[in-house]
């Protein structure tokens, strides 16, 4: 039987980030597990809401992680910044008390959700529930002798308490998933380091700043491309970095070594 | 302790008190070059009863929200939850919005991703 999820996509993957959830998608049935779109789901905000007060601003999360709940399955994201806010939500609706009595009294659940579902990122699918070696097995088209950098930019890494994703200051998860496609991972030091984020919207010189750092520093450990998860990040290396560089998202690449077509 | 300074307490939840001054905020931030107030600093604006400064300050704009500070704290200070305090007593305010729907047309290009336009009026506007 595959493995079944609950898939939390979010909004940019259903327009300026299609290809990522088109390929995420095909590479899941090769791989043998399926994403079960959430139905209804609601974007989640893009940013985490810091305010210690702050209740509307998670339901959509509470409501996603509710459905899956109810489905028995584990949450998948994709998207970084759905990943963070959602897994956030998800622990504090698991241990700030607070929280968790007044979204529950604002959403009359049948049972109150109390932080049961298990929150994903299909590159934690990857490594934790299929097994990188077992990708390798899969891998049709082995990228030889590419060099690839992994941006992992912030909002899969910080804070590390919560996020459980990954070391935060010396990560090897996408380090082994290039590995596992065949190609050769460029480790360079500013793969945690922030792309510019929202504030591309209002600054886009503070972002030009940022990931220009970001892209000089990929290039100068030699690297070919870079991979990322998340759309904005991927925004940030194309549009502001003033570098050529090409950026894909993981799952791109994933699909080209599977031999996957990832036309729609 | 004034009500502005208690109403930062408590939407950052944070206890500025636990700091002890060593500075690895600041040195992590990726604003910092750009920020008035630097991150090592916005425990004592709390503190100090100086929170309508730190709401103006141009810092309030310019965290990424990358979490860095919050990664690298030893005490678990959490300077990012006091800035965006400072930024949601501004937001909360009637017309503290810094982002109105009718900017957006000029401020967007082809490929401006969702998650773009989400966090920015997240941030910017209540």
């Amino acid at each position: 039987m595959a493995l079944k999820y609950s898939y939390y996509p979010g909004c940019t993957l259903k327009n300026k980030a299609k290809s990522l959830d088109i390929t995420a998608r095909k590479c899941a049935s090769a791989l043998g597990f399926e994403l079960e779109e959430i139905e209804n789901w609601q974007c989640c905000g893009g940013v985490y809401p810091l305010g210690s007060d702050e209740i509307a601003t998670k339901l959509s999360s509470v409501r996603a992680l509710d459905y899956a709940k109810s489905k028995s399955q584990k949450l998948v994201t994709l998207c970084s910044a759905c990943h963070h806010v959602i897994k956030r939500v998800n622990d504090d609706m698991k241990n700030v008390p607070d929280t968790r009595m007044r979204a529950n009294n604002y959403l009359k659940l049948d049972t109150p959700y109390c932080g049961e579902t298990q929150v994903l990122h299909y590159l934690e699918v990857l490594r934790d529930e299929i097994g990188f070696d077992n990708i390798a097995k899969a891998v049709k088209n082995p990228l030889k002798g590419v060099k690839i950098g992994a941006y992992y930019g912030c909002m899969l890494l910080r804070p590390s308490k919560i996020m459980e994703f990954d070391n935060p200051e010396n990560p090897q998860i996408m380090e082994d998933f290039i590995k596992a496609l065949g190609a050769q991972s460029v480790i360079f030091p500013y793969r945690n380091e922030c792309c510019g984020g929202h504030v591309a919207l209002k600054s886009p010189e503070s972002a030009q700043k940022l990931s220009g750092k970001v892209t000089r520093s990929a290039e100068g450990f030699g690297a070919d491309m870079l991979i990322t998860a998340c759309p904005l990040c991927l925004y940030n290396l194309n549009k502001n970095s003033q570098s050529d560089i090409p950026v894909y998202y993981f799952t791109e690449l994933l699909a080209k070594a599977l031999g996957i077509d990832s036309e729609e | 302790m004034s009500n502005r300074e208690e109403k930062v307490l408590q939407i950052s939840g944070v206890n500025p008190r636990k700091c002890m001054k060593c500075g690895k905020c600041s040195a992590s931030c990726p604003s910092y070059d750009e920020m008035d107030i630097k991150p090592h600093q916005f425990v004592s604006y709390v503190l100090n009863g100086r929170t309508k400064a730190l709401a103006e300050s141009k810092s309030v704009e310019k965290c990424l929200a990358c979490f860095a500070c919050v990664e690298r704290c030893p005490r678990n200070v959490e300077p990012a939850k006091i800035i965006d305090a400072a930024r949601q007593l501004n937001v909360r305010q009637r017309y503290g919005d810094t982002l109105s729907a009718n900017d957006i047309p000029s401020l967007i290009d082809e490929d401006t991703p969702q998650q773009l336009l989400v966090s920015a009026f997240r941030k910017y506007k209540r």
